[in-house]
């Protein structure tokens, strides 16, 4: 995999308008859409938001983390506490449903502390286990999802392994698709970047990258913060659209689902990732038909599409979809 | 000997690992802008020397001093930061990005914005990445690299490489700059363009040199002074002739002969 980069940085910002923008657009035109086609859009996005910022940390800084859901799970919970119990307990005399001003208002700071909250403990976690490399960290990170889960299984002030219901539906399109949007947007910014490109430097070669000033282990744990960050969102989003969650929910098996797609999308590539994000949503879809079949198809369809790599062939094709001012140069391929 | 103060000083340096001492008490000084050899048989201690220079290793014993601060034991990227840059024996570039964004590497460590301001893509955050393109392009131009800066760095010929290596860490702005074995794996041309690339380098960055080199011809050819470690000891120092000349030197190299 070469990375060429752009010299010429204009303002991308409108892109990130025009983005916005589609999901204000789709919102208003949600008495047209039916509600499944909602929920799968908003699946879609928060898979989108889970599989660009672990792609971060694994694609473009090369450390194989397996706590990715326990991050979401942080999120997830964090942010059910906050608009189930701490908010109306703070103003009682207003109306708390999912669609009223009150918690439509009130959504967005949630959703922010959620992600710091989730990065907080991003930081707990990366900041002495990032020192490790390959193997050891991915024991460190699996040991801390499960950590994480059965700490919730066992909080009885979360519902414990029976988990939280009732949480407001608030999650809609416009906050899905806005901040997946904002999330693939900040992850291309900072990638085409002087800066960015230091984290693809702490990948290629550590020791190179330390002998040239960069200090790596800052740099790993800025990915992994930022990643569990946007992955906290994400959390937030998802269990303000299913209204329940569990600590199963966010068990191993997320985790891994959410590496498939970065795999699937080509390790450092942003947006064939969040393409990779969009088809395994909707092969979850398609193929709930199938019924107990479904997990033999579903790996099937993994292994073809980890033999032919569809992504990397589109890759051309889909970098056109980037704004031109985030694009790459063409260079001559490697020999 | 100038009679400038030590850019670097190492003093009485030993690196033991359990029972093997790699070095014992050794002690070196480069002045600014000097141009120091240091040779020696296979396993005389000269890349154990290098890695305590370069942070890899903190020395068992003895202090280091690099313009009279303290440096033993910092981490390699905080010894960049101070004003030492090296390459490496194997070459080490990164493989995922192009030859210019190899260069571009070393200003990371000195940005003035950071994450947010590289995300919200302001003004000031532009003009940096204008002047680093630039700065980029002009040490490329100089090193003659410039046509292949889009190029993936591993597609540069062997000689190339190592010139980009080199290139990456002068831009790093460095006041001593570490060549580990520069010339392993050259032919004859590219070694002689390697004594001439060295030569412009402290001539025209007036930065201070310390070549490790096994190849005595390089070495012989443009140092103007010598340290010899033999055994994880200083064996001798002095200039290429005077070195030449030292039966101990002769002795580390070719053996001494037993029928005398």
């Amino acid at each position: 995999m070469f990375r060429s980069y752009h010299a010429r940085i204009k303002n991308p910002r409108l892109a990130l308008a025009v983005g916005i923008a589609v999901a204000v657009i789709l919102q208003c035109c949600g008495g047209v859409i039916d509600p499944y086609t909602t929920q799968v859009i908003v699946f879609a996005a928060i898979n989108v938001m889970l599989a660009v910022s672990l792609n971060l940390v694994m694609g473009e800084t090369g450390q194989f983390s397996l706590c990715h859901a326990a991050f979401m799970a942080v999120g997830a919970y964090a942010s059910a506490l906050l608009t189930g119990k701490a908010l109306p307990a703070l103003f009682p005399h207003l109306a708390w449903t999912g669609a009223s001003w009150a918690s439509q208002l009130t959504f967005l700071p949630v959703l922010i502390i959620a992600g710091l909250i989730a990065a907080f403990a991003g930081l707990i976690v990366g900041g002495p286990s990032l020192r490790l490399r390959g193997d050891y960290l991915a024991m460190v990170t699996l040991g801390f999802g499960e950590i994480i889960r059965v700490l919730l299984q066992n909080t009885n002030a979360v519902g414990g392994a029976r988990g939280m219901e009732g949480i407001l539906p608030a999650t809609n399109l416009f906050w899905a698709v806005g901040a997946a949007v904002v999330t693939l947007y900040t992850m291309i910014a900072l990638v085409r970047s002087t800066y960015g490109r230091g984290f693809l430097a702490v990948r290629d070669d550590e020791i190179a990258a330390a002998a040239m000033g960069i200090d790596t282990t800052r740099f790993k744990v800025t990915a992994f913060v930022i990643g569990a960050f946007f992955a906290g969102v994400a959390g937030a989003l998802y269990a303000h659209a299913v209204e329940f969650i569990s600590p199963e929910g966010f068990n191993f098996l997320r985790s891994f689902e959410i590496i498939v797609m970065v795999i699937l999308g080509g390790l450092g590539r942003p947006v064939g990732v969040a393409v990779a994000a969009i088809m395994i949503t909707l092969l979850n879809e398609w193929l709930r038909d199938l019924s107990q079949y479904r997990m033999v198809v579903y790996a099937l369809i993994i292994i073809l599409f980890m033999i032919f790599r569809p992504m990397e062939s589109l890759a051309p094709f889909l970098s056109r979809l980037v704004p031109r001012q985030f694009r790459k140069t063409k260079a001559p391929e490697a020999a | 000997m100038k009679a400038t103060k030590a850019l670097l000083e190492v003093r009485k340096c030993s690196l033991r690992f359990g029972g093997i001492a790699a070095l014992t008490d050794v002690s070196i000084q480069i002045n600014g802008g000097e141009l120091l050899g240091l040779i020696g048989p296979n396993g005389a201690g000269k890349t154990s020397l290098f890695n305590i220079l370069t942070g890899v290793y903190k020395p068992t014993e003895g202090e280091i001093l690099f313009e009279g601060k303290r440096v033993a034991g910092l981490p390699p990227h905080s010894i960049n930061a101070l004003g030492m840059a090296r390459t490496f024996q194997n070459i080490r570039l990164f493989g995922s990005l192009d030859v210019g964004m190899n260069v571009r590497t070393s200003f990371i460590a000195r940005l003035r914005n950071g994450l947010i301001n590289t995300v919200r893509r302001g003004n000031s955050f532009r003009d940096e990445e204008e002047e680093i393109q630039e700065e980029g392009r002009r040490l490329l131009a100089y090193f003659g690299l410039e046509e292949a800066s889009a190029h993936p760095s591993r597609s540069l010929p062997y000689g190339d490489q190592r010139r980009l290596e080199i290139v990456r860490a002068l831009a790093t702005k460095p006041r001593l700059l570490l060549l580990d074995e520069p010339a392993a794996g050259m032919n004859p041309t590219e070694k002689e363009e390697l004594k001439q690339l060295i030569a412009r380098i402290r001539g025209e960055f007036g930065t201070a040199v310390l070549l490790v080199e096994h190849d005595m011809k390089v070495v012989m050819g443009i140092c103007e002074r010598l340290y010899v470690l033999d055994q994880g000891k200083v064996l001798a120092a002095g200039t290429p002739s005077e070195i030449r000349a030292d039966p101990k030197v002769i002795a580390a190299y070719l053996g001494t002969s037993h029928d005398e």
